[in-house]
């Protein structure tokens, strides 16, 4: 049975279709990556799985209930951490997960080693007996994650868990969220709108895009869809015309433009790259960029959606 | 960063009176480290008090009130009570997130805003005590002695968490700062269109027509009949079922806005 299976799951803000018939299915032990940029429908989606939001149709079963029949037997089978670090800054660490602990049931002796494994676990040393309020960005984003795992959950929810960290916090949180899954076999939700979060570390990805599955499989999968390596031109002559003459181009596997931007797919792009600059410059096209890399998920998401992620990615994947 | 536990099934509902018990505990904790909070209510009492005896004692006996101290002091104690809440604390749950954590949780959803209840019932009792030595400081006594003492605190405690449903209310229905601080103005006019400073005799008007309407008139008469007259069953029904009366439209007003947050998510 799968860890979560939506069916035709959906939700409406009035006229707006925030999540438009979700089917997924996601395996025990897996990491599911939700990629997909602000707006896009992520966090609706993760709140109706985690029982905060009531779709409007359709279901969901998480950890075999549905969230929609079976709310609290879901409740006890899942941990979340949400896009808002969910703390009180007046507690101290330990006071938050001490709560956490009572309110699912844990007694005072296994609340206490509990909690002694996951200070231990996220390194949060001496500062969980320190008010929240003291706590950098990244040791919030701890805590948190802390406080969603004090009952041991079969599944975990992230939702965005790196949005707004430094790149060491970031990938202290990647860290944790291998070692859970790898060592306790937890399974993990994540949504991000970062491509290169869901890359390094879902084994499987789906880009959402306007409350619909644009794509699903893994990041291999996914980038094999548009070509090994990807060749980018920037041009104010991009027409129809000259993606015409580079798909000419022997090597060449396929070329789409969106706007001034030709994206120019290869299985060996070291070896296209030269015929494709001689074919711009017979041309005689102003190139403003000409850039030869492997196909990242951008690519996918460009290839499935049409627009590319917005700039706080870009500087995300710098 | 070696340990990662093994995974268990240890998850379960806590129970309801250990999820209010919780629930409760952390308010009372987060009140503690907030004392700006609670400071309005120590010293708002007090300066009545003092600023209505100082004013209005000659007045009393025109009026036909012996004490006026015995009489002013259970306003003050109305005063120390009434408004005295964690709806601030809780607005700040909902838009920080944290709201949504323990909605997460196995906890019973009364629990929720019942274990605030319980926290403020703690509160407002505490906060008595210094208006309660005030009383005795200038000589106040009560006819019914020690028993009449811890009655006219629990009614004192009562109104106290029948107001605050008011105040959830608002905080579960807009999780607005503003709207939540601005709930204070509902204080005045059950604080004010009353026998604040004159017994219901000497009201004349349209404050004689809206005292009769205000439940603080009922509350303030069964604690004034608890330190002047001795045990009145007929003023204690008056002053609780006038606290009823206000619980249960307060609590439907609150329990209506949790069940609204929960189902909008």
């Amino acid at each position: 049975m799968p860890a979560i299976a939506t069916q035709a799951l959906s939700r409406r803000f009035g006229e707006f279709t925030a999540v438009d018939s979700l089917d997924v299915s996601v395996e025990e032990g897996e990491i599911y990556g939700f990629l997909g940029p602000n707006g896009a429908g992520k966090s609706t989606t993760v709140r109706m799985l985690v029982t905060l939001l009531k779709p409007t149709s359709g279901d969901a079963t998480v950890a075999g209930s549905s969230v929609t029949d079976h709310p609290g037997d879901v409740r006890l089978r899942i941990g979340a951490a949400l896009q808002s670090t969910a703390l009180d800054p007046n507690q101290t660490g330990r006071e938050l997960l001490a709560l956490q602990a009572r309110l699912y049931g844990l007694g005072r002796g296994r609340a206490r080693r509990r909690i002694d494994e996951l200070v231990e676990l996220v390194d949060i040393g001496d500062a969980v007996d320190a008010r929240i309020s003291t706590y950098s960005g990244g040791m919030r984003r701890r805590i948190d994650l802390a406080a969603a795992l004090v009952h041991s959950p079969e599944i975990l929810f992230l939702d965005e868990p790196t949005t707004g960290l430094d790149p060491l916090s970031r990938a202290r949180v990647w860290e944790e969220v291998r070692r859970l899954n790898a060592e306790a076999g937890v399974t993990v939700f994540l949504t991000t709108q970062y491509l290169e979060e869901a890359d390094r570390l879902a084994d499987r990805v789906a880009i959402i895009d306007r409350g619909r599955i644009a794509a699903e499989g893994t990041p291999v999968e996914l980038k094999r869809t548009v070509g090994t390596d990807v060749i980018l031109v920037r041009t104010p002559a991009a027409d129809d015309a000259l993606v015409r003459r580079l798909q000419e181009i022997p090597g060449v596997d396929r070329v789409d433009r969106h706007g001034h931007d030709l994206t120019i797919a290869a299985q060996d792009g070291s070896r296209a790259v030269g015929p494709v600059a001689v074919a711009l410059h017979q041309a005689g096209v102003d190139v403003e960029e000409l850039v030869l890399r492997t196909a990242s998920l951008d690519d996918v998401f460009l290839e499935v959606t049409g627009t590319r992620f917005a700039s706080d990615d870009e500087e995300q994947e710098s | 960063m070696t340990a990662v536990a093994t995974r268990r099934a240890t998850a379960r509902p806590a129970g309801f009176a250990t999820d209010l018990m919780s629930i409760a505990g952390r308010a009372l904790r987060g009140a503690l480290r907030e004392p700006e909070a609670v400071l309005p209510a120590l010293v708002i009492p007090i300066f009545f008090f003092a600023v209505n005896v100082g004013a209005l004692e000659n007045i009393g006996p025109a009026v036909g009130i012996e004490d006026y101290r015995a009489f002013q002091l259970p306003v003050a104690i109305i005063f120390a009570v009434t408004g005295v809440n964690r709806a601030q604390a809780l607005q700040q749950d909902i838009v920080g997130g944290y709201f949504d954590r323990l909605l997460i949780a196995p906890v019973k959803r009364s629990a929720l805003l019942l274990g605030l209840l319980v926290a403020d019932f703690v509160l407002v009792i505490v906060l008595s005590i210094p208006v309660l030595v005030l009383g005795a400081v200038v000589g106040v006594e009560y006819a019914t002695g020690a028993a009449g003492l811890i009655v006219f605190l629990l009614i004192a405690g009562l109104w106290g968490i029948a107001f605050n449903g008011f105040s959830y209310a608002i905080a579960l229905r807009t999780a607005s700062a503003g709207a939540v601080g601005a709930s204070f103005i509902l204080f005045f006019p059950f604080a004010f269109l009353t026998t604040t400073f004159v017994p219901e005799d000497a009201l004349t008007g349209w404050l004689a027509t809206v005292a009769v309407y205000n439940p603080v008139t009922y509350v303030l008469a069964a604690l004034r009949s608890l330190i002047s007259e001795g045990w009145d069953a007929a003023a204690l029904a008056g002053g609780l079922v006038a606290i009823l009366i206000v619980a249960v439209v307060s609590f439907t007003l609150s329990t209506l806005a949790l069940r609204g947050r929960i189902s909008r998510g």
